[in-house]
C-alpha cells in the first residue's frame, strides 16, 4: 500500500514537472525542470527494481542532458519568441 | 524500527515540497537552481534508505552515481549565469 | 536491539530533520544568499548523517557510506560557491529591512555594480 502511494506521488509530480517545463517561456528553467523529471524518473527505475536503467538515466539525465541543453542556450537565445509565431509556421509549413 | 523509516521518509517527502515550491516561485535563476541542488541532495539520501528497505548491497550504487555528478549540472548553469562559460 | 542499531535511529532521525529543515529555509529565507546558505549547509549534514546511519544499521554497507560521504561533502560546498559567485557577479542585491537605510547605502557604496533586485531575472 505505501508503495501504491509513493508511486503515485512520485507519478504526478512528474507529470507537474512536465507540464511546467512544456508551458515555460524561460529555456533555462525548462531545462532545470528537465533535471528534476530525471530525477523523479531514476527513483521509479529504482521503486521498479531496475538499478541498472536507473544508474543510466542518473548517469545521462542530470550531467550530460543539462551541460548540451546550456550550451545550446548560450549560443542561441534564452527567451523563447513568441512575437511572431504564426507568420514562422507559416513560412516552414510553405 | 519501521517507525523511524516512516519519520525519515515523511520528513523527506516534506523538504522534497517545500522545495519544489520554491522552485514554481523562486524570482531568480539561481533560486530555482538551488532548489534543484537541494532536491538532488534530498534525492540521494532516500535512495540510500530506500536500498536499506530493500536490503540489497548494488542500489547504493545509485546514490553514489547522483552524489558524484549530481553538481556539474549546477556548476554549468552558475558559469553561464556568471557570462564566462 | 543492539547498541549499532540504536545509534543508527538516532543518526537516522538527525539526519531526516536537518533535511526537513535544509528545505524549510529554501522556502522561507528571504533573499537568495540565505537560501543558498540554508539550502546547502543543513542538507549536507543531513545528508551526511542519514548515509551514516544507514551505514551504522547495515555493518557492510560502511565503505560505500563513506565514499557516498566524502563527495557530498565536496560537491555541495562547489555548487554554493559557484552559485553565490555568480550571483554576486550579477549584482543581487541583499535582503536589507527598510529600517537601515544607511547600512544600505553604505554597501552600495562598497561594492557600487550592485543594482536593485528585479522582480524577474530576465537574461
Amino acid at each position: 500500500m505505501i508503495y501504491f502511494i509513493l508511486i503515485s506521488v512520485l507519478l504526478l509530480l512528474m507529470i507537474a514537472a512536465s507540464v511546467y517545463s512544456i508551458i515555460q517561456k524561460d529555456l533555462l528553467y525548462a531545462v532545470l525542470a528537465t533535471g528534476i523529471i530525471s530525477l523523479i524518473l531514476s527513483i521509479l527505475y529504482y521503486l521498479l527494481q531496475a538499478p541498472d536503467v536507473a544508474l543510466t538515466e542518473a548517469a545521462i539525465g542530470v550531467a550530460l542532458t543539462t551541460i548540451i541543453f546550456v550550451i545550446t542556450i548560450r549560443n542561441t537565445v534564452r527567451m523563447e519568441d513568441e512575437s511572431d509565431k504564426k507568420e514562422k509556421f507559416k513560412s516552414a509549413v510553405k | 524500527m519501521i517507525y523511524v523509516i516512516y519519520y525519515a521518509f515523511i520528513m523527506m517527502a516534506l523538504g522534497m515540497i517545500f522545495s519544489a515550491i520554491r522552485f514554481v516561485k523562486g524570482p531568480t535563476a539561481a533560486d530555482r537552481t538551488i532548489a534543484m541542488d537541494t532536491l538532488t541532495t534530498i534525492g540521494v539520501a532516500a535512495l540510500v534508505l530506500l536500498g536499506y528497505m530493500f536490503h540489497r548491497f548494488i542500489y547504493v550504487d545509485v546514490a553514489l552515481v547522483y552524489a558524484v555528478l549530481g553538481f556539474i549540472g549546477v556548476i554549468v548553469i552558475a558559469r553561464y549565469l556568471e557570462g564566462a562559460l | 536491539m543492539s547498541i549499532l542499531e540504536i545509534i543508527g535511529g538516532i543518526l537516522l532521525v538527525i539526519g531526516s530533520s536537518f533535511l526537513f529543515l535544509g528545505g524549510l529555509g529554501i522556502f522561507r529565507m528571504p533573499d537568495i544568499y540565505n537560501r543558498l546558505q540554508a539550502g546547502t549547509k543543513a542538507t549536507t549534514l543531513g545528508g551526511m548523517s542519514l548515509v551514516l546511519g544507514v551505514g551504522f544499521l547495515e555493518t557492510d554497507w560502511i565503505w560505500k557510506s563513506l565514499i557516498i560521504i566524502i563527495f557530498i561533502a565536496y560537491s555541495n560546498p562547489i555548487s554554493s560557491h559557484a552559485l553565490a559567485r555568480a550571483s554576486y557577479h550579477r549584482g543581487h542585491y541583499p535582503y536589507i529591512k527598510s529600517k537601515e537605510k544607511e547600512k544600505m547605502d553604505a554597501y552600495r557604496e562598497v561594492v557600487p555594480h550592485t543594482k536593485k533586485e528585479e522582480k524577474e531575472d530576465k537574461a
